[in-house]
């Protein structure tokens, strides 16, 4: 298949939200055929660069997903699935791209606090973030704040996302903020709170640096943060 | 192919078998004593020549009759009335077929109504901050014409949950008059639906002219029996117990043609009717099998439904409450009243107390649609965009119905549960209990896709504005813009000309109204 083939083929398979060869996508006569985990590592051994794969296939996949989603016509099952696949392909492409000292869009570390157990939220903002380009951390549920200290001191996280369901647990994170500042290392993350018992008072209220709804609107947070 | 209707597999039932039969005995003892008052002469000799015990009233000069129906009429009647009848369309794939003892349920539309209401949405500001804005929507009553009659024809064959449809609003233009409103209903809904047609008569006299009409539409007398695209709905027993003169000799002329009628009784609770459930029930059971045993000893095999309309009265006015529980309940026991007869059944719901649609409607209606229809009734005359006890009707609300009742439809869907699903399931379930975010994501796409899954409330809206009115409205005025399938020309042509009284403006091949 020539370069151009290529590219195009994994653009189509991102629109298709199919990861792998096994996945149905929404054209389910391309079940079977290579998805986009297959393209990727073919294109690499046709010697692609890394970048031309982000830049042509991934992120304008993602682009025309993010049209169709916009215009009712995919719903989140489909965003997630192509944003899942788009993060697949940078875990591949994750040690070209550090060889070559290309730089990511950032990296976060997510975690639902603890005495928390829900995570599908932080579950569907992890993958957004990844088919965003992000690099994401996730520590999983009922984190306690020494473990999230420990990892933003050992990953230096340009963003900590933190998420609680309940009014009983979302008291948690004021708790992990004093003790990042505690630690001296508050100012050197950007601390992003979510979940249905928060809010943007109560961001404001425990001092963190953003409150976002979903997992779209943590995308535009992080992209403000970039931009500023 | 007929339409699908809703297939009710479990229906709900309130009476247990015993209370059925004792529904039963009591509704033929009434029959009996005190039997039936009747001011038909027709309907007094029929049953006369059939062995009943009728005998003038003294005082009445001879115009009014007590009928006392022997056991063996009704259950002669009962045996010989159709337990299958179909309703035919202009579109044989409307069609709706009905079996007594086949809980599939049709949603009509209907009653008439004499009132119809607009719906505009004027913009007000605030007197405190004039940047502020909001849209209201408000309605607007005046009195029913024959173009809003082809509207609300139109709108409902577009309606996907609107089956059959019943005329939804009285035709009161300066130009109708007795002896031309019902050539001019009929041909309005006709006209601008696909589906089966029903609606009372006004006038006798017009029968004729609207069953000649029906037959040129349909290609010919025979082809009207087999593809029945109109019936009639009479009202021939006034509670309590008294078979009216006129709807009486409307119902006999109708039977004598063979077309489906509808046996309708509509009692109210504490007035016309006992206060209590079993009376009610006792009552109205007899009503409407007298006038199912009348319509087969006049014409024997004549497809009759089990019309019910059961209401409660108002403790504060004695009007009617189609919005209290007690109604939808007294529904509910005529649906399985009707089974048990095996009979077709007309049943009764989403008539609501309230005046203009908001949640007050939306309650009401709600209640009674989604729990009559699981009792399993054949024609559930359901009542789209109707208000105000029957009085009024609100186009816009025949959409917002349109709406519930697709969600009811959803609901009811078969669940898809075998050995070869949950064998695929659980390997499912493996398969992202080893992963470490533990979601189900990948396995929606194909459900979504496959139209498993139930679609949001049609109007909702973005954010958290209210938008259902606006939304709706928008819906119906696409509908509307929306073309619909006119009797062809040559059809119309022939009608116009065969039958007198027709609006010129009803005909759409020389600039008339196409709604």
């Amino acid at each position: 298949m020539s370069a151009t083939k290529l590219l195009e083929t994994l653009k189509e398979n991102v629109i298709q939200g199919r990861k792998t060869s096994e996945d149905i996508g929404i054209d389910e006569s391309l079940t079977g055929t290579p998805g986009v985990v297959e393209i990727v590592e073919e294109a690499l051994e046709a010697d692609i660069p890394a970048e031309d794969l982000i830049n042509h296939s991934l992120t304008a996949g993602m682009a025309v997903v993010g049209e169709k989603f916009s215009s009712k016509e995919y719903f989140i099952p489909d965003m997630l699935a192509s944003a899942d696949a788009v993060g697949a392909a940078m875990e591949i492409l994750k040690p070209l791209l550090e060889e070559a000292n290309v730089a990511t869009k950032g990296k976060i570390v997510v975690a639902t606090v603890k005495g928390d157990i829900h995570d599908i939220g932080k579950n569907i903002v992890s993958i957004l973030l990844k088919g965003a380009g992000y690099e994401v951390v996730d520590l999983g549920i009922d984190v306690p704040k020494e473990k999230i200290v420990e990892v933003v001191r050992e990953e230096k996280p340009d963003y900590l996302g933190l998420s609680a369901l309940l009014t009983t647990t979302m008291t948690e994170m004021p708790v992990v903020i004093s003790a990042l500042e505690e630690s001296g290392l508050r100012d050197s993350v950007k601390i992003l709170i979510g979940g249905a018992a928060v809010s943007e008072d109560y961001a404001q209220e425990i001092g963190a640096d953003a409150f976002c709804t979903d997992g779209f609107q943590a995308i535009k947070v992080l992209e403000a943060f970039e931009a500023a | 192919m007929p339409r699908e209707g809703i297939i009710i597999k479990r229906p709900i039932e309130r009476l247990t078998g015993e209370q059925v039969q004792q529904i039963h005995d009591s509704s033929l003892g009434i029959l009996q004593d005190p039997g039936l008052l009747c001011f038909n002469r027709r309907a007094a000799e029929v049953f006369q020549n059939h062995g009943a015990e009728v005998s003038a009233v003294s005082g009445s000069d001879a115009s009014s009759w007590t009928i006392k129906i022997p056991e063996k009429l009704v259950t002669d009647a009962l045996t010989s009335a159709p337990s299958t009848i179909t309703l035919g369309s202009r579109n044989p794939d409307n069609a709706l077929v009905m079996k007594g003892n086949e809980a599939r349920v049709y949603y009509i539309t209907g009653s008439e109504t004499n009132t119809w209401l607009d719906v505009d949405f004027p913009t007000y500001v605030s007197k405190t901050d004039s940047s502020k804005e909001i849209q209201v929507p408000e309605f607007k009553p005046r009195r029913g014409t024959v173009a809003d009659l082809c509207a609300s024809a139109h709108v409902c064959e577009h309606l996907d949950t609107v089956d059959g449809y019943i005329r939804t609003v009285n035709i009161q233009d300066r130009e109708i008059n007795e002896t031309n409103k019902d050539v001019n209903k009929f041909f309005a809904c006709l006209n601008n639906t696909t589906k089966h047609v029903q609606s009372g008569l006004t006038n006798l006299a017009q029968l004729g002219n609207v069953v000649k009409m029906a037959e040129i539409i349909a290609g010919g007398k025979d082809k009207l029996r087999e593809n029945p695209l109109i019936s009639f709905i009479t009202c021939l027993v006034k509670s309590p117990l008294q078979f009216v003169d006129d709807t009486t000799e409307t119902f006999i002329e109708v039977c004598q043609r063979g077309l489906p009628v509808v046996v309708s009784s509509s009692p109210q609770a504490g007035t016309s009717a006992p206060m209590k459930e079993g009376g009610i029930m006792a009552q109205i059971n007899a009503e409407v099998l007298a006038g199912i045993t009348l319509g087969q000893l006049v014409n024997p095999g004549t497809p009759v439904l089990y019309g019910s309309v059961p209401v409660r009265a108002r403790m504060d006015t004695l009007g009617d409450s189609y919005g209290s529980i007690e109604t939808t309940q007294y529904n509910i026991d005529c649906v399985q009243m009707a089974r048990f007869y095996n009979i077709p059944n007309y049943s009764t719901s989403g008539v609501c107390d309230t005046k203009i649609p908001g949640q007050q409607s939306t309650v009401e209606r709600l209640f009674s649609d989604i729990l009559v229809t699981l009792s399993g009734p054949q024609f559930l005359h359901c009542a789209f965009g109707l208000l105000d006890c029957n009085s009024v009707f609100c186009l816009l609300q025949a959409v917002l119905d349109d709406a519930h009742f697709k969600m009811i439809r959803s609901f009811l869907r078969e669940p898809r549960i075998d050995e070869a699903e949950l064998s695929v399931i659980r390997k499912q379930i493996t398969e992202v209990a080893a992963t470490p975010q533990k979601m189900f994501i990948n396995y929606i796409r194909p459900v979504m896709r496959s139209g498993e899954i139930s679609p949001p409330y049609a109007f909702e809206g973005d954010g958290e504005d209210d938008r259902v009115f606006a939304l709706a409205n928008e819906r119906m005025q696409e509908l509307l813009a929306k073309p619909v399938e006119h009797i062809d020309k040559a059809t119309t042509e022939r009608v116009f000309n065969e039958i007198p009284g027709l609006l010129p403006g009803l005909n759409v091949y020389i600039g008339g109204n196409k709604s």
